[in-house]
C-alpha cells in the first residue's frame, strides 16, 4: 500500500474508534445532567446516586474520548499537510474554536464535577456538569462546521492557490450543518440513553437493585425514544439536500447507475457490481426515492453515469463515482438499526408507563441488552456513508483526496502509526468494555464519604491545619 | 502591532502556559516513580492533579487548533515533517490520559503496575520529545523552498537536541515535585521536598548547559543579545530562590520559582524565535514566519473577535478551578482516582 491508502486506512480508522466514545460521552453527559438536575429538584439521595453510577461510566469513556481526540487534530498536520495548506486558511478555524470554546469548557468542568462533589454547593455542582454537556454539545459543532465545509464549501474565495476565508458566517448558516448538526447529534443522545437502558435493562432481568435502575431505565428510555425519533426526521432533511448539493453521493447510496423513472422506485437491496456499473438484481418499492427525495410522489434522480458524465465536463477527466457497494450498503445498515432503536424505544417506553419492567421479559430485556450495539452500528455506518460517498473529493469539487496528503512523510512511517495507533485503540475499546461490564456487575454503592480536614498550602510550615 | 504579530504571541503563550500548566502535572506524573512509599501516597500525588490535568493539555491543543487556523503552513510544515516525533508524543499522551482514570478503577498488582508504567512512560516522552522538536527547529530544519520538511534523524536527535529534551523533563520533574509539597500534607510532602532539593544541582547542570550550548547552536543570543542575557540572569535569580525557598518550606513560592524557570526558558525561545516559526537549514530564505506561514488577514480578524470574546471567560474559570482546589490533601481524604 502506497502513503495515500495507508493515510486514508488510518484516518478511517482511528476517527470510526474516536466515534465511539464520542458519542457516549455526548449523551451520557446529557443524562448524567438530568438525573442530577432531578436530584436537586426531588432532594431525593436516590438521584444523586443514580449520576455518580452512571457518571462512572461517563468518566472511564471521557478520559478514551479526549486522549484518542488529540490525534485527531494532529492527524490533518501529520497525514494530510497538503489538505492543511490548501483549507487551514477555513478549516482551522472552527478547529481552534472547538478547543477554546468547548474543550476547556468540558475538561475544566469535569475535573470540578469529579472532585468537587463536598467543595460546591447542589446548584454549583448541578451547573458544572450542564456546562460539561453543552460543552461536548458545542465541540460537536464546531468539528461538524469544518466537516460540512468538506461536504459543501461555502463562505471562500480561492485565492493564493488555497480556499482562503470570506465569510464566517457562513460557515456557521452552512445548510448542510443546519441538517447534519441536530442529526448526529440526536444520534449522540441516543447512543448514551440506549447505554444506559440496556445496563439497566440487564440488571432488571437479574432483579438487581430494581428500585435503582428502574428509574435509571425510565429516564433514559424516555430519552431514547425521544432522540430516536428526532434521528430519522433530521437525517431526511439531510438526505434531501444531498439531492441537490451531492448527486454523486446520493445515487451512489442507492445504488442507482442509470436516471431513475419518474416517479423513483427506492431499491431496498441490490447486488451491485462496480465493475459492469450494473446491478445483478434489485429488490424496489415504487415511488419511495421520490417520496425520500422531495416529499412528493414524482420526481426522478440522477444516475452515477450522467453524473460522471457532468462532473467530467465540470472537473475534467478522472472517476468521480465512490466506492459504491460501501456507501450503498452503510447508508441502509444506518436506516435499519434506526428503525430497531425506535421500535425498541417505544416497546421500552410502553413497559414503563404500563409500569411491566418486572414480569416476565426477559426477552426484552435480552433485546434491549443487544440494543445498546446498535447506536453504535447507526453512526459508523452513517459516517462512512457520508465520508466514503464523498469520494474522490476531501472538499467536494475543490480539492481531491490524493492530492491532499502529506508529500515527506513516506509509507513505513504512515504504517507504524497505523498499526501502533489501531492496536492501542483496540486495547483502549478492550478495556473500556472490561470496566463497563465491571462496573455495571458491582452496581451502584455509595462509600461515606470522610471528613475533609483543610489545610493552608501558603502558610510558612504549612502545619497549620483547620478542621471544619 | 498586526495581526499576525498577535497570533504568534497568542500561539507563543498558549505553548509557554501548555508547559507551565502541564509541566508540573509531567513532573508529578514522572515523580510517581521516585516520592511515595506505598500505594495510598501515590494514589495522594495522583490526585493532587485530577482536577487539573485535563484541562492543562487543553492548552496543547488549543495551540496545534491556533497553529492550524492561524498559521496553517507551520502547523502542516511541522506536523508532517516531525512525523514519528509526533507520533510517540500522541501515543505518551494518550496512554498518560487513560491511565489515571483507569488505574483506579480495578485492582490486581498487574493492573496498577501496568498503568503505573504508562503515566510514567507518557509523562516522560512528551516533554522530552517536544523539548527536542523545539530546539531542533531553532537550531534549524532542513525547510525546502515549498516549505516541505523532512527532518531526517539526525536533524531531531542530536546531542543538543537531546540535552534541551533532559532539560525540558527535568525542569518539568521540579515544577512537579514542588507541586507535590505545595498541595500535600504529611510524608509526601515531605519526601517531594527532600528529593527536589538533592534534584536541584542536577537541574542547575542542565539548565547551565542549555544556555551555553544554545548560546554556540543557534542564533538566540546573536538576534536578541540583551534580552537573553537579561533572562539568564533573572533565571539565576529564581534558580537560587527556588533552593531557598525549599529549605524555607515555602512551598508555594518554590513552586512560583520553578514556575518561572519554565516561563523564562520558553519565552526567551519565542523571543529569539520572532518572527520565525521555524528556521530553514538550507537557506535562511526559507524560513517559516509570521508572514509567510499566516492565514488570510480576514480569517486573523475572525479569529482575534473569537480569542478576544472567549478568552477572559476560559482564564477565569481555569483560575476559578484552581481555587476551588487550594486545599492541600492528605492520605486521609476520600482519593477519586
Amino acid at each position: 500500500m502506497d502513503v495515500l491508502e495507508l493515510a486514508r486506512l488510518q484516518f478511517a480508522t482511528t476517527t470510526i474508534l474516536h466515534f465511539v466514545y464520542v458519542p457516549i460521552s455526548i449523551g451520557l453527559s446529557l443524562l448524567v445532567a438530568i438525573m442530577e438536575t432531578m436530584y436537586v429538584i426531588k432532594k431525593n439521595d436516590l438521584y444523586k446516586k443514580m449520576a455518580q453510577f452512571w457518571g462512572t461510566f461517563l468518566l472511564i469513556n471521557f478520559a478514551v474520548g479526549v486522549v484518542t481526540g488529540i490525534l485527531q487534530e494532529f492527524q490533518f498536520g501529520m497525514n494530510w499537510s497538503d489538505f492543511s495548506r490548501f483549507v487551514g486558511d477555513v478549516f482551522g478555524t472552527p478547529l481552534a474554536i472547538e478547543a477554546l470554546l468547548a474543550f476547556f469548557l468540558e475538561s475544566t468542568f469535569i475535573g470540578l464535577w469529579v472532585f468537587g462533589w463536598e467543595r460546591l454547593s447542589k446548584a454549583v455542582h448541578l451547573t458544572c456538569m450542564w456546562l460539561v454537556s453543552i460543552g461536548t454539545m458545542l465541540s460537536a459543532l464546531w468539528i461538524l462546521a469544518a466537516n460540512s465545509f468538506m461536504q459543501r464549501p461555502v463562505g471562500y474565495e480561492i485565492h493564493n492557490g488555497r480556499a482562503e476565508m470570506k465569510d464566517f458566517f457562513a460557515l456557521l448558516t452552512n445548510e448542510q450543518l443546519l441538517w447534519e448538526f441536530p442529526h448526529t447529534l440526536f444520534a449522540a443522545i441516543a447512543t448514551g440513553a440506549f447505554l444506559v437502558a440496556g445496563i439497566s435493562a440487564w440488571k432488571l432481568m437479574h432483579k438487581k437493585n430494581l428500585d435503582f435502575f428502574k428509574p435509571s431505565f425510565k429516564v433514559s428510555i424516555i430519552v431514547a425514544l425521544i432522540s430516536s425519533m428526532l434521528i430519522p426526521m433530521f437525517g431526511h432533511g439531510q438526505a434531501q439536500y444531498l439531492v441537490e448539493t451531492q448527486p454523486m453521493k446520493m445515487a451512489a447510496s442507492e445504488g442507482l447507475w442509470e436516471n431513475s423513472s419518474d416517479p423513483a422506485p427506492w431499491t431496498v437491496i441490490a447486488g451491485i457490481d462496480p465493475e459492469k456499473k450494473e446491478n445483478s438484481f434489485e429488490f424496489k418499492v415504487p415511488y419511495a426515492l421520490s417520496l425520500l427525495s422531495y416529499n412528493k410522489l414524482s420526481g426522478a434522480v440522477l444516475g452515477m453515469n450522467e453524473l460522471q458524465a457532468q462532473y467530467e465536463k465540470a472537473y475534467g477527466p478522472g472517476n468521480y463515482i465512490p466506492p459504491v457497494r460501501t456507501t450503498f450498503w452503510s447508508f441502509r445498515i444506518m436506516i435499519a438499526a434506526g428503525c430497531a432503536m425506535i421500535v425498541l424505544a417505544l416497546y421500552g417506553a410502553y413497559l414503563t408507563f404500563r409500569k411491566k419492567l418486572e414480569g416476565s421479559h426477559r426477552w426484552f430485556f435480552r433485546l434491549m441488552m443487544l440494543g445498546i450495539s446498535l447506536p453504535f452500528i447507526g453512526n459508523t455506518a452513517g459516517w462512512i456513508m457520508t465520508e466514503v460517498g464523498r469520494q474522490p473529493w476531501t472538499v467536494f469539487g475543490l480539492l481531491q483526496t490524493k492530492d491532499s496528503v502529506s508529500p515527506t512523510v513516506v509509507a513505513g512511517e504512515v504504517l507504524f502509526s497505523l498499526i501502533s495507533f489501531t492496536a492501542l485503540y483496540l486495547i483502549l475499546t478492550g478495556v473500556l468494555a472490561f470496566l463497563f461490564v465491571r462496573t455495571a456487575r458491582k452496581g451502584p454503592d455509595i462509600e461515606p464519604h470522610q471528613e475533609t480536614v483543610i489545610h493552608d498550602p501558603f502558610a510558612q510550615g504549612g502545619d497549620t491545619n483547620v478542621v471544619k | 502591532m498586526s495581526l499576525n504579530d498577535l497570533w504568534f504571541l497568542l500561539i507563543a503563550v498558549l505553548f509557554t502556559g501548555f508547559f507551565f500548566l502541564e509541566g508540573f502535572d509531567f513532573g508529578v506524573g514522572m515523580a510517581t516513580g521516585l516520592v511515595p512509599r506505598n500505594d495510598q501516597q501515590k494514589r495522594l500525588m495522583i490526585n493532587t492533579i485530577g482536577p487539573f490535568w485535563d484541562a492543562n493539555e487543553v492548552w496543547l491543543i488549543t495551540a496545534a487548533g491556533a497553529m492550524f487556523a492561524a498559521f496553517p503552513h507551520w502547523y502542516a510544515t511541522m506536523f508532517s515533517g516531525y512525523y514519528l516525533v509526533f507520533v510517540f508524543i500522541l501515543l505518551g499522551l494518550i496512554l498518560r490520559g487513560v491511565s489515571f482514570e483507569f488505574r483506579g478503577k480495578a485492582e490486581g498488582k498487574w493492573w496498577t503496575g501496568t498503568w503505573d508504567a504508562c503515566i510514567l512512560m507518557g509523562s516522560f516522552l512528551p516533554p522530552m520529545l517536544f523539548g527536542m522538536a523545539f530546539a531542533a527547529l531553532v537550531k534549524g530544519v532542513p525547510i525546502q523552498q515549498n516549505m516541505d520538511l523532512k527532518a531526517g534523524f539526525s536533524d531531531v536527535f542530536n546531542g543538543y537536541t537531546v540535552w534541551i529534551g533532559l532539560t525540558v523533563v527535568g525542569m518539568c520533574l521540579m515544577h512537579g515535585l514542588t507541586f507535590i509539597s505545595l498541595r500535600t500534607i504529611g510524608e509526601v510532602r515531605d519526601r517531594a521536598r527532600v528529593i527536589a532539593s538533592k534534584f536541584l544541582p542536577i537541574l542547575g547542570v542542565l539548565l547551565a548547559g542549555m544556555v551555553v550550548w544554545t548560546y554556540f547552536a543557534t542564533d538566540l543570543f546573536a538576534r536578541r543579545g540583551p534580552y537573553m542575557y537579561a533572562a539568564v540572569a533573572v533565571g539565576i535569580v529564581a534558580y537560587v530562590l527556588s533552593w531557598y525557598f525549599l529549605k524555607q518550606r515555602r512551598e508555594g513560592w518554590a513552586f512560583g520559582m520553578t514556575g518561572a524557570i519554565i516561563l523564562l526558558t520558553f519565552v526567551s525561545l519565542f523571543v529569539g524565535l520572532f518572527p520565525r516559526f521555524m528556521v530553514s537549514s538550507i537557506n535562511s530564505a526559507f524560513d517559516l514566519t509570521i508572514y509567510n506561514a499566516s492565514s488570510s488577514h480576514y480569517t486573523l480578524k475572525a479569529m482575534t473577535i473569537v480569542a478576544a470574546t472567549l478568552l477572559p471567560f476560559v482564564l477565569a474559570y481555569q483560575a476559578w478551578s484552581y481555587f476551588v482546589f487550594h486545599k492541600r490533601l492528605s492520605e486521609k481524604d476520600h482519593l477519586e482516582y
